[in-house]
């Protein structure tokens, strides 16, 4: 019995010290950012949130850029239930998967899709697509958009970004960013 | 292959250097000196909140009393608020009750330091549950783990007491985990990760779709979640998440968290006993193993996806299913291994999708549990290692085996071995009775041995209080969760309390001078010694088993 006291003690002062006050600390830090620490909220003009610059979502429009595929949800893109397909690399689920994408892509062994395209991330809300997969989509775009390729690729290489500076060769392009400047563009 | 090798030299390399400062101020946390007429000025503090009985030193029997007492006072705890979430503050989304025997399973996977989640944050749980329950865990589960490490350590170097467990808690929460969490997630609200008790987002896209997106007090859950090798994710698929992982340099810094203290446990042990070259020893075999493994799992992930072979996809930079672009290519293979290797759990790329020989080496990490291991408990384990090293090698040379001056004989020995057996008993079991079961056939998200791997890698996780998985399994059902929820609880307590019992029986034997005929424990003999013992014990017993599963599907569908 006096150790079921000493330890119900213990657990009054952990949690007052290592929730309450821990979490209160935190969330106090986190007024000094408050665009991230609420989660990166891209907001309309009219102030309704279009999304976070850090969560993918879905397009299928040709005018816009399309992000990685995504197991989501049901749907894929679902932020409630983020996710990754699961499926061994081995898996023949996944050559159906690559199937249907080379063929909404019109990929063909002359003008291969880049891998990142093909394979899902593993939350399934990745933002980011390599610089050659914007590139690989830059021409659908600007067709139809009636713009010349020539500004869509300029665009793409202004959005380019290296994750990691010099320690990441690889080059990214956010994908909600990317669309809505285009918006702009062609307002 | 040169951008690899940075990656892993700056992660693993940052973390060893961090480990030894860090590892003396936990000996001064942990163990510090008594001065003159009384206690320091903490004691003091912790006493008074921990009562009389906080007061009085502990022989090994009644720290394990202590210990399991309120053990199961936090099991009681959070059972309690995840069972009533749903009448309880701080619910802004509305999550509803838990089914029963996922609250039993998610209180035994966070009590026991494992955070195996047969569920989704983000679609499960209140912001009370996560913080209150959840979050608190991992910082008593893992000041439980230090606690036990302290004790032992303090029996080892001869003390009269294994200390007071009560203090050792505190000294754990309060000056070890406490402040350095507070860094990290102070670091991670600076890196872009949401802290908010707002509710979710509700976003209409550029398409004008709906797009609900769930947040919440993410970095404060995160920074504890890595360093005290807890993994349990705020969102279901953990670090992959870009808001529980929001860039390159988040990504760096939860790496470096995953094996710092455990990296740290194994100074401070050192420090505690008196003997920091042995500790050097030792924590060179870690690390030697450690390296060999990220390599291997680096390598065997450069193979591109089996799947896309023949079809025009382009592949410049191996297996993408599963993993996120902002992290770069030898994240994915790393942190795989990191996570396994320290019973930490988080991932930050998709176990499942891993090349089936990538997916082999974070199962070799769990198998062995040594190599840095849990906080505290990882150097725990590897004590159970040397105790065999030390009898295998005083055998083979007729000399009486001893450890720090103490004689180990049949009986600490047979303990020794009881520990790692039934750590191999729970996993080859538990995985022989789910394949052999609908219980597990039916669960299964990919088919032939990688299914096989499902279920192996399920219990594997579950023994070693590890909590990553093949997340494709569909291990939210009765027998799942009261299986692994039983094995994750006998797994925390067995290689606790039966290395207590070693302590207990050394420490009450005379010690021995040491001659010219001692076996030393501070060279490289002891050190290649134990790493033979390592992988006798720890990999041989599973071999079998890794045939019918990652090797078989190697050999059958990778060209």
């Amino acid at each position: 019995m006096p150790i079921l006291i000493a330890s119900l003690r213990l657990v009054a002062a952990s949690m007052l010290v290592c929730v309450a006050g821990y979490t209160a600390a935190i969330l106090g830090v986190a007024q000094l950012f408050p665009e991230t620490a609420r989660g990166t909220v891209i907001a309309a003009a009219d102030g309704k949130a279009i999304g976070s610059r850090l969560i993918a979502q879905d397009f299928t429009e040709p005018r816009y850029f399309w992000p990685r595929p995504s197991a989501a949800g049901d749907n894929g893109y679902d932020a409630t239930s983020a996710a990754g397909s699961n499926k061994s690399p081995t898996s023949a689920d996944l050559k159906d998967r690559a199937r249907a994408l080379i063929a909404r892509y019109g990929a063909t062994p002359e003008h291969p899709l880049p891998a990142d395209l093909a394979a899902a991330s593993g939350g399934g809300l990745d933002p980011h697509i390599s610089l050659q997969a914007a590139r690989y989509q830059a021409g659908r775009v600007a067709e139809a958009r009636g713009l010349p390729l020539s500004q869509v690729e300029a665009l793409v290489d202004r959005h380019a970004f290296s994750p990691g500076g010099f320690l990441t060769p690889e080059r990214l392009v956010n994908v909600l960013e990317i669309n809505l400047a285009l918006d702009q563009l062609s307002s | 292959m040169m951008y690899a090798v940075l990656f892993v030299v700056l992660i693993v390399g940052g973390a060893a250097v961090l480990s030894w400062p860090l590892g003396r101020y936990m000996k001064w946390a942990m163990d510090p000196a008594t001065p003159a007429g009384g206690q320091d000025g903490w004691t003091r503090s912790f006493q008074r909140i921990g009562g009389a009985l906080a007061r009085t030193p502990q022989t090994w029997k009644q720290y394990m009393v202590a210990m399991l007492t309120f053990n199961a006072v936090m099991f009681a705890v959070a059972f309690a608020i995840l069972a009533l979430q749903q009448y309880l503050p701080l619910n802004p989304d509305g999550m509803g009750p838990i089914e029963g025997s996922l609250t039993f399973n998610t209180a035994a996977s966070f009590t026991s330091n494992t955070n195996l989640q047969h569920y989704s944050g983000e679609s499960t749980l209140s912001y009370l549950s996560q913080l209150g329950g959840l979050m608190w865990l991992q910082f008593v589960s893992a000041a439980t783990g230090i606690a036990a490490l302290a004790a032992l350590a303090r029996g080892l170097a001869g003390r009269e007491s294994m200390g007071n467990f009560f203090v050792d808690l505190q000294r754990a929460s309060f000056l070890v985990l406490l402040p350095v969490a507070l860094v990290v997630a102070a670091l991670m609200v600076v890196g872009g990760m949401p802290m908010t008790l707002q509710g979710s987002v509700h976003a209409t896209t550029l398409e004008g779709a709906a797009q609900t997106i769930a947040r919440g007090p993410v970095a404060a859950f995160v920074a504890i979640k890595q360093l005290g090798t807890n993994g349990g994710g705020f969102f279901g698929p953990n670090s992959t998440h870009p808001f529980e992982n929001p860039s390159f340099w988040t990504n760096g810094l939860e790496m470096v968290c995953i094996v710092l203290i455990p990296m740290a446990c194994v100074w401070m042990f050192g420090r505690i006993v008196g003997r920091t070259r042995h500790a050097a020893v030792v924590f060179g075999v870690m690390l030697v193993l450690l390296l060999v493994k990220i390599s291997g799992a680096v390598y065997f992930e450069t193979a591109p996806t089996q799947a896309f072979a023949g079809l025009p996809i382009t592949q410049d930079v191996g297996n993408l299913e599963g993993k996120e672009l902002r992290f770069g290519p030898t994240s994915g293979p790393a942190w795989g291994v990191l996570t396994t290797s320290t019973s930490n759990g988080s991932v930050g790329a998709m176990q499942d999708s891993l090349n089936p020989m990538t997916g082999l080496i974070p199962m070799v990490g769990m198998w062995l549990n040594a190599t840095f291991g849990g906080v505290g408990v990882g150097m725990i384990n590897m004590f159970l290692y040397i105790v065999i090293a030390v009898f295998v090698a005083g055998m083979m040379v007729g000399r009486t085996p001893e450890y720090l001056g103490r004689r180990v004989e049949a009986f600490e020995v047979k303990l020794a071995i009881f520990a790692l057996l039934a750590h191999a008993v729970f996993i080859l079991g538990g995985t022989a009775i789910f394949a052999a079961t609908p219980w597990g056939q039916t669960a299964l998200n990919n088919v032939g041995p990688h299914g096989f791997s499902e279920i192996l890698y399920e219990f594997s996780s579950a023994s070693a209080n590890n909590g990553s998985g093949f997340e494709g399994l569909g291990d939210d059902t009765v027998p799942w969760n009261i299986a692994t929820g039983v094995v994750m609880l006998l797994a925390r307590f067995i290689p606790i309390i039966l290395p207590l019992a070693i302590a207990g029986a050394l420490m009450s034997k005379k010690p021995t001078a040491q001659t010219a005929g001692t076996l030393g424990v501070e060279d490289s003999t002891f050190g290649i010694m134990l790493i033979a013992t390592i992988l006798v014990f720890g990999a041989l017993t599973f071999f079998p088993a890794a045939a019918l599963g990652p090797i078989a599907e190697h050999l059958t569908f990778m060209n």
